[in-house]
């Protein structure tokens, strides 16, 4: 699917986050991770719909909401209401979910409110605050096993809903959109994207005006594009059926299936929860979060272009992944070569982790490497492709490579490289300097710095008379 | 005039399979006619006049609640010690439908 | 030590105290009370006598060793089946939660430990606390001990018969509705309903969370304000309590009472309305000013209570689905949808199945607006109105029950007559005020309770008139 607008087909988006960096659940002093612990092991009455039991809100929860849609502009609800979400379902301890609603009186957190991508201006319809199901699990396979299995570790855990408008016309702008959502929260700090589930996806889409098909169950950004590219394609063929259809989507076989859910199903009877006051979203939280509000992807990539003279498109793609735009200005902070690393973080990083399905954040390279390799390549001791090459190496293998740099150095007879190194000599060690110029035999000491700075790869006559060239020059 | 409602027993057992309770055709026939009786005199709020009244769902106002972000585990062993069935620490349920 | 009367909290604590009896002798004492009376009673779902005996002996221990305990000192008390007691079974009155053992305790009933009360059962009630006459028990109905032929009151009747009987000096009911004022009228005992958010509902198992709260049982006035005080308080487990509760401040229209007519409507018997009326000229003799006045909208508080009731029940109750706790069912359905179906079906008796379906469908769409949001509104107008007639009087009074208690099984059939007699209780439900039951002179053997509405958390104002009426009666 190209970038092209298509403007026969709109798509909406759902966008569930975790609020990763809360210690405890929504509704209860339960710790909240729950990656890879014991089944039913952080599970209390509230979270286990005990009768009796009672919901008390998270604090926390409400300011990494807060932030969330202060950073999309949305505007922030004078207060907030929860409401019941009544339906049947094995992983809901109440069977009922407490979130909110923006109709029958429902007030969510915010409305409104922008997300701008390149050639588009995406509308935020609300964003709410919602406690989390429990995970059901399957013995074998979901069609064979005769039980479910449920496990009440993610029960209750806070997600902030993100509604969008049906804004996006095609399926990749879907993936740009929730890219760019993705930058915003990881910058936020408040949601670790990367771990299982924390990010997940519903899609509304309908083609010339047809029905509305929702598609639910979207693991991946890649599944996101993948799965609408097939909607639109299969209905742009067969058409929508009558009504709003709901499919799910199937990501071994590649395709959306029809869930024939009852009609009554949908009646989700909302009504406010009485156990939750509405909470008053006071203007001094307000100017307290917007005065904490981190530095935001569209900022940095401004800053990008203007502080390290980056191209737009450049800062635009490394800001649009946190964990490498850091990894771009660690790597700057140690060795000043803003264009070359950029490139390399952008071509060969990034082009080798889309090869590989891998996040930014799951890099192990060291800011350290990164700027010794961009040295050595500025200073002549290894060509370019031999840079990206270890680079790619250190990427892959995730060992540290500043020291096997040289091994990659074969004997430098180059005068011009030779001179690179002894410039950076001189200016680091200004006291040998000083002393080679007073007493000849120190000389000696200098040419040992330049081969130690070589890996012993430096021509010895060369770089002594590079050496002693310089010091008449300075004498 | 309130208006007469009736609660037929098809409606009946909408609910109950909204709300999940299996009901026998002499049970929803029975339910019928008792709703059906209640819902008439529910319709008795008619004659007030509520327009420009806002609902009230809470009865005493109560600003803002909340709390810190601390844990406070719970010993999760009593809780699934009362669970009637269970596959090791799973809590096992039917399958989905 | 056989003769202990248990009608007096204080008396009791005063006696423990001066070291004239031992906890141990007046558990003992409340638990031979309950085994020779109960069966005929059936006030209770649980005894817990063993820990109860335990618990005595332990505190006599601390008593012994001077250390300090609690301002109910060892007194038995009940506590009605809806509130969770962790490790002691707690039913609902339901088949479905049998056998259910909560693992934690209410927060009343950690303060009522903390206060040192020994909790010596768990008192029947109608199923999760629907209905007005403690017949919906699935453990069967609570005989009233003045007349066992006679209903107690619901839905806390199992709590109220208890204190009535003599069996306990205090215990705990719940009230949505009127579900402690309608059996402490029927009993002939002393009832409070708090403002709603002074007591802590984490551990009540809801029935209608917006319009209930835990209060006490007493054979007197001052032995309910005595328990209400250990049992109130901010808790930060219920978001609903309140922290810092308005100070009131007393001025002249704090002996101001207003009865509106409305109170003594079509179905209020002769008598009750003849004996509510000296209850309230002895509150005229005690130096307060009573007035007549008329609060239209308390016509619609009946159906307006029952439709919220019904859709905060049909979620609250969403829960019991057999999987987690309580009731379930061997094996066999293939589909959870079937299995819930028939968990719900098999567990839930017939006027909880009533409410949640009716609740169910005042709540879905399409009827929301004309029953859930009407009701709501009412609701608002409701509590202006009382708030409004607080600018002028202390007090609100009027019949607690428009009869006296009638036969068992005499409404049981009809729902809604069923329904009609909490006509005068629900109004302070759906606006949160607190409200008191107090026995007036009866004009035949069967009690008739005196309702005292006041302002906002003016619950010491409720017992102040409450034992003018009180005191009126010892005089007769
Ligand atoms: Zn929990």
């Amino acid at each position: 699917m190209d970038a092209k607008e298509d403007l026969d087909v709109k798509i909406g988006l759902e966008v569930h986050c975790h609020l990763t960096s809360l210690k405890t659940k929504l509704f209860c002093r339960c710790p909240a991770d729950y990656y890879n612990k014991e089944p039913n092991t952080n599970i209390c009455p509230v979270c286990m719909g005990l009768p009796g039991s009672l919901p008390v809100l998270n604090e926390q929860a409400v300011k990494h909401a807060l932030a969330i849609a202060l950073a999309l502009g949305s505007r922030v609800s004078q207060k907030m209401v929860f409401y019941r979400k009544n339906y049947f379902y094995p992983d809901l301890p109440k069977n009922f979910q407490i979130s909110q609603y923006d109709k029958v009186g429902g007030l969510p957190l915010a409305t409104g409110g922008q997300i701008r991508l390149k050639d588009k201006v995406v509308r935020i319809r609300r964003i709410q605050l919602e406690e989390d199901p429990a995970k059901i699990v399957y013995e074998g396979s979901i069609s064979t096993s005769p039980y479910a299995l449920v496990d009440y570790n993610r029960s209750g855990v806070a997600l902030v809903e993100i509604v969008t408008e049906p804004d996006l016309t095609t399926p990749k702008q879907a993936r740009q959109f929730l890219q760019k959502l993705r930058a915003i929260l990881e910058h936020l700090g408040v949601c670790n994207c990367d771990l299982e589930a924390a990010l997940r996806c519903d899609a509304n889409i309908s083609v010339r005006g047809g029905y509305r098909v929702e598609i639910k169950n979207i693991g991946s950004f890649k599944d996101v594009e993948k799965a609408l590219s097939f909607e639109v394609t299969r209905q742009k063929m067969l058409g929508a059926k009558r009504g709003m259809e709901t499919r799910h989507w199937d990501d071994v076989r590649g395709v959306t299936i029809s869930l024939r859910v009852k009609e009554e199903e949908q009646d989700y009877r909302y009504f406010p929860e009485a156990d939750l006051p509405p909470y008053i979203i006071t203007e001094d939280l307000i100017a307290e979060t917007l005065a904490a509000m981190p530095e935001l992807p569209d900022a940095r990539r401004d800053r990008f272009i203007k502080q390290y003279n980056l191209p737009h498109q450049a800062a635009e793609i490394l800001t649009s992944h946190k964990s490498l735009a850091d990894l771009f200005e660690k790597s700057i902070e140690k060795y000043r070569s803003p264009l070359r690393i950029a490139n390399w973080l952008i071509s060969d990083i990034l082009g080798y982790l889309n090869r590989k399905d891998l996040d930014p954040s799951t890099l192990k390279i060291a800011p350290e490497d990164i700027a010794a390799l961009a040295r050595a390549v500025d200073e002549g001791l290894i060509n370019e492709q031999t840079g990206r090459n270890l680079l790619l190496k250190a990427a892959t293998t995730g060992k540290r490579i500043e020291q096997k740099i040289f091994a990659e150095v074969s004997k430098i007879g180059d005068e011009a490289t030779i001179k690179a190194l002894v410039d950076r000599v001189f200016k680091e060690n200004e006291k040998a300097v000083k002393d080679a110029l007073k007493n000849e035999k120190a000389i000696n000491y200098l040419i040992g710095l330049v081969m130690k700075a070589s890996g012993g790869k430096t021509d010895p006559h060369i770089t002594r008379s590079v050496i002693v060239a310089k010091l008449k020059q300075l004498s | 005039m309130p208006k007469r409602t009736k609660l037929g027993v098809s409606a009946v057992k909408h609910l109950a399979w909204l709300t999940r309770i299996d009901l026998t055709d002499k049970e929803a026939k029975e339910i019928s006619k008792q709703l059906t009786k209640i819902l008439n005199y529910f319709s008795k709020i008619d004659e007030v006049d509520t327009s420009g009244v806002e609902p009230l769902y809470h009865p005493l106002e109560i600003g803002k609640v909340s709390r810190s972000d601390e844990p406070t585990p719970f010993p999760a062993d009593e809780i699934l010690k009362i669970v009637p069935s269970r596959k090791g620490r799973y809590v096992k349920a039917p399958r989905i439908a | 030590m056989t003769n202990i009367d248990l009608r007096s909290a204080k008396r009791l604590v005063e006696a423990i105290r001066l070291g004239e009896v031992s906890i141990v002798d007046v558990v003992e004492a409340s638990l031979n009370k309950i085994k020779e009376l109960d069966k005929d009673i059936n006030a209770f779902i649980t005894i817990n006598s063993k820990k109860a005996l335990a618990a005595a002996e332990s505190l006599d221990t601390k008593l012994k060793r001077g250390e300090k305990v609690g301002a109910l000192c060892g007194l038995p008390i009940a506590v009605k089946d809806v509130i969770s007691t962790a490790g002691l079974e707690t039913t609902c009155g339901s088949k479905i939660l049998k056998g259910y053992i909560p693992p934690y305790d209410a927060t009343v009933v950690a303060k009522l430990k903390e206060a040192g009360a020994v909790i010596v059962g768990k008192t029947n009630t109608d199923e999760f606390a629907m209905g007005s006459t403690t017949e919906f028990s699935a453990f069967g109905p609570t005989r009233n001990p003045v007349d066992k032929s006679r209903v107690a009151g619901g839905s806390s009747g199992g709590s109220g018969a208890a204190v009535a009987a003599g069996m306990v000096p205090l215990s705990l009911g719940s009230d949505t509705g009127g579900s402690i004022r309608c059996p402490a009228a029927f009993c002939g005992v002393v009832g409070l309903k708090p403002t709603y958010g002074s007591v802590s509902r984490y551990g009540l198992i809801s029935y209608a969370n917006s319009l209930e709260q835990i209060g006490p049982f007493a054979a007197n006035v001052d032995d309910c304000a005595l328990l209400f005080q250990c049992i109130s308080g901010w808790d930060p487990m219920d978001s609903t309590s309140y922290r810092n509760p308005p100070k009131v401040e007393s001025s002249k229209i704090c002996r101001r009472v207003a009865v509106p007519k409305e109170f003594f409507g079509e179905g209020v018997e002769d008598a009750v309305a003849r004996s509510v009326w000296r209850g309230i000229e002895a509150l005229k003799d005690g130096g307060y000013v009573v007035e007549e006045v008329s609060l239209s909208t308390l016509d619609y508080a009946l159906p307006a209570y029952y439709i919220i009731a019904m859709a905060e029940a049909s979620s609250n109750l969403a829960r019991f689905d057999g999987l987690r706790y309580g009731l379930s069912l061997k094996s066999g359905y293939r589909d959870w949808n079937t299995y819930f179906s028939k968990c719900r079906a098999k567990g839930f008796g017939p006027e909880v199945k009533r409410r949640i379906l009716l609740g169910t469908y005042v709540l879905s769409a399409g009827y929301y607006g004309a029953y859930y949001l009407k009701a709501q509104k009412i609701r608002n107008i409701l509590k202006t109105q009382f708030q409004q007639l607080f600018t002028k009087y202390g007090l609100i009074a009027g019949p607690t029950m428009p009869t006296t208690p009638f036969k068992i099984g005499e409404k049981i059939e009809d729902p809604l007559l069923m329904y009609m007699i909490d006509i005068n209780t629900v109004p302070p439900n759906l606006t949160g005020h607190p409200a008191i039951s107090v026995p007036v002179h009866k004009e035949g053997e069967l009690p008739v309770g005196l309702q005292i509405i006041a302002p906002y958390f003016c619950e010491e104002r409720l017992f102040q008139a409450a034992k003018i009426v009180e005191e009126s009666l010892r005089r007769q």
